[in-house]
């Protein structure tokens, strides 16, 4: 299954399952979203339960808020993570602090997709991975997904959240687990054990990191696209790197990240995201705080370069299998 | 070719500065009584001078009349303005306490109180407000205590709130009082996907969203009015004009319109202006845009025209940036006052007895007032516990905050 297919399978579920599921945004209703994946929801679910909206993000995220409040479960289409910036103060200052300004009188129990990342050409305002900026906001909850089997499960846990979850899909995974090389043809998901989907209902708790290649020599901190470049960048180099998809941001599950760093010693941040103020800091900090004994190398990070995203740059931007590589290596010489 | 003339920028004045006399010459009044009242189910097209004019009810004599007078009884009315005077003595009473440095800040009515107090008595049970920080009325008039309010305003022990808010910010939902958020216009939306969630489960509620004058530069207003337009909600979008964004004079928010109810025309809205400081007006008015959404209607918007007679906040100075007899000189006069009138003229009130409920009102007020203090107030007495600072920022506690709170040591 792809990923698309897994989300939209997860959209499903849910909406079946529990008929306070919403799914409403730009071109999600008819057409089935520019994606395609809310494709053939409104005909199954009808016109209340899956349509199309006004573009207008603050008005997609206002009147998500008013629905989550009234006790519906709104699951939002944001058709790009790079526009989501008008919809911000809905988010910052209303979704994410309702419960508590409100000692829980009221509550946003609402999820926004949308999807991240470049590799598609897409310029600056088709691109962008902004999930740092969710998770430096109080009461929200960050997922960056990074195949399809935790797609689908993070999503039925995103929706069944009663928190404001922000739920990011890198594009350049939808079809296939992208490893970094695009002059080489993406493998299906079909082809790969994550994109085995089991159908019916399952989650993957919010907060749990996974491990997706184990090694000794050091720990690697990765989600959604910057996963599968990692790995890569592992097998390329023969570094024996142990790779953590971090999969949710917040809560972030500190204890995988702790444990796998006290044994190897050496850490390597990736994110495809501008590198000043990146979640990457944040790791950092939080490594050096808990791990400082045992490293054996200062902590590094590989992240987009301090630029918007260049068009035809991109390449040059993305921080692909060899600069990863040269980190991993780098990180063992310190 | 036409010679290009040399552009020039504008930036609007109001008439008026301190220091000049006060001029209120460009807000033309209807006489009360003159403006129609359409059936509910009207086309709102055929309604489109209702924005430009001012629905009135009460004349100057007090009497009541015209198409939208005749839907309260005498007790009704007393009870409106037992709340008004309500509102009016919490306002005295706590901006006398944010004077002595007992709360942080107060946002008062003076005014104003129609608006809320008479909206309120047109809603039903769960039909939910989404309001402003100005519509504590909506709150009294549905018999919310002020004890509570005033527990609340001193963030103290018994603040529902557990002091996480500044003052007046209140969240009832037992009384369709939707959490207050400090940001402007933010609500506005949320009151329209409110009514579409009410509309979607086939349930009866009908949603309020309000806003100020000034809040409706804001883009959030644009987008209410949109998914409002585009999804028929049944809510009724509330604007009180009340002529002043803190010093900003409402030209600066309305530019080139005519009125802030036009705005809706272009959204096929029914937009209604409606005399704010009438008491009576405004509940006919809401009376009849809340029937009409319950009757699958769609959604109405209301501009309440009104005077912001206090400062905007217990920070700020309005002799500073309007002429300081300016209220005297409103046109629409005050909303007790006219209440009082008119109960006078329907023979079931006197001077006296006014007196007496005033006395009665601020009695129970100052009661409240004592007994909240008794359980503290902003830096004296009983206070929430700091541990809760840590409580109900999610559902469940995740493990960065429980690590926080350790090392906060509460």
């Amino acid at each position: 299954m792809t990923m698309i297919e897994a989300l939209r399978d997860a959209l499903d579920v849910s909406m079946a399952r529990d008929d306070r599921v919403i799914v409403f945004g730009e071109d999600v209703g008819y057409f089935g979203g520019v994606f395609r994946v809310t494709a053939g929801l409104q005909q199954k679910y009808g016109h209340d339960r899956c349509f199309d909206t006004p573009i207008n993000e603050s008005g997609i995220v206002g009147a998500a808020i008013g629905m989550a409040a009234w006790g519906l479960r709104p699951c939002v289409e944001i058709q790009f993570a790079d526009y989501v910036y008008p919809g911000f103060d809905q988010i910052v200052s209303e979704a994410a602090r309702l419960r508590y300004r409100s000692n829980g009188d009221f509550t946003a129990p609402l999820v926004l997709r949308m999807p991240s990342g470049g590799g598609i050409f897409g310029g600056q305002t088709h691109s962008q991975s902004p999930e740092a900026l969710f998770t430096h906001v109080a009461g929200l909850k960050t997922v960056v997904v990074s195949n399809p089997y935790d797609a689908k499960g993070l999503l039925i846990a995103a929706i069944e959240d009663p928190d404001p979850v922000i739920f990011f899909e890198p594009k350049r995974l939808y079809n296939g687990p992208f490893e970094g090389h695009p002059e080489r043809p993406v493998t299906p998901w079909s082809k790969h054990p994550l994109g085995d989907v089991p159908s019916g209902h399952y989650t993957v708790p919010l907060g749990q990191a996974a491990l997706r290649r184990a090694g000794n020599a050091v720990t690697v901190l990765a989600w959604g696209t910057m996963v599968h470049v990692s790995i890569t960048a592992a097998e390329e180099t023969g570094v024996d790197a142990e790779v953590i998809d971090l999969r949710t941001l917040v809560p972030l599950d500190l204890d995988a990240i702790v444990t796998s760093v006290e044994r190897t010693g050496r850490c390597v941040i990736v994110h495809e995201a501008t590198l000043t103020s990146g979640f990457g800091a944040e790791l950092a900090a939080l490594v050096q705080e808990h791990c400082f004994y045992r490293l054996e190398a200062p902590i590094r990070r590989v992240a987009g370069w301090d630029t918007p995203y260049p068009h035809v740059h991109e390449w040059e931007y993305f921080p692909g299998p060899a600069r990863v590589g040269r980190a991993l290596l780098d990180v063992l010489e310190d | 070719m036409t010679e290009s003339a040399r552009l020039r920028f504008h930036v609007p004045e109001p008439a008026v500065r301190p220091g000049d006399p006060p001029d209120f010459s460009n807000v033309k009044i209807a006489a009360a009584g003159a403006v129609d009242r359409p059936p509910v189910d009207v086309d709102a097209e055929s309604i489109r001078e209702h924005a430009y004019s001012i629905i009135r009810v009460l004349d100057r004599q007090g009497n009541a009349v015209g198409p939208w007078a005749g839907l309260l009884d005498d007790s009704q009315l007393i009870a409106g303005l037992r709340d008004m005077l309500m509102l009016r003595a919490l306002d005295v009473r706590a901006l006398m306490a944010q004077r002595q440095g007992k709360i942080s800040f107060y946002l008062q009515h003076m005014g104003e109180e129609a608006v809320s107090c008479a909206f309120r008595k047109a809603q039903r049970r769960g039909d939910m407000n989404f309001p402003t920080y100005r519509q504590a009325g909506l709150l009294i008039a549905d018999g919310y205590p002020i004890f509570d309010m005033l527990c609340q305003i001193y963030s103290n022990e018994r603040d529902p709130l557990k002091g996480r808010q500044m003052p007046v910010l209140y969240s009832v939902r037992a009384h369709d009082f939707f959490s207050l958020s400090g940001n402007l216009g933010t609500q506005f939306p949320q009151a329209v996907g409110w009514a579409m969630a009410s509309a979607i489960r086939g349930d009866t509620g009908v949603a309020a969203g309000w806003i100020g004058d000034g809040s409706t530069a804001e883009s959030d207003f644009h987008a209410a009015l949109v998914f409002a337009s585009t999804y028929r909600a049944p809510v009724v979008l509330n604007i009180v004009n009340n002529q002043w964004a803190i010093s900003t004079f409402q030209g600066i928010a309305r530019g080139g319109s005519g009125t802030f109810a036009a705005r809706g025309l272009g959204f096929g809205l029914p937009a209604l202006r409606v005399d704010g400081n009438d008491y009576l007006a405004v509940h006919a008015v809401a009376s009849w845009a809340i029937e009409r959404a319950r009757r699958n209607g769609g959604p109405t918007l209301i501009e309440h025209v009104t005077y912001r007679v206090g400062a905007h906040s217990s920070s700020d100075d309005p002799a500073a940036y309007r002429p300081k007899t300016e209220s005297d000189a409103w046109p629409l006069g005050d909303p007790v006052i006219r209440l009082k009138n008119h109960l006078i003229v329907r023979g079931v009130r006197s001077e006296e007895r006014h007196r007496a409920l005033e006395e009665e009102v601020m009695a129970e007020v100052i009661a409240a007032q004592r007994e909240a203090e008794r359980h503290g107030t902003l830096h004296a007495g009983g206070k929430p516990s700091t541990r809760d600072m840590f409580e109900g920022v999610y559902e469940t506690m995740p493990p960065h905050l429980r690590r926080q709170r350790q090392q906060a040591g509460v």
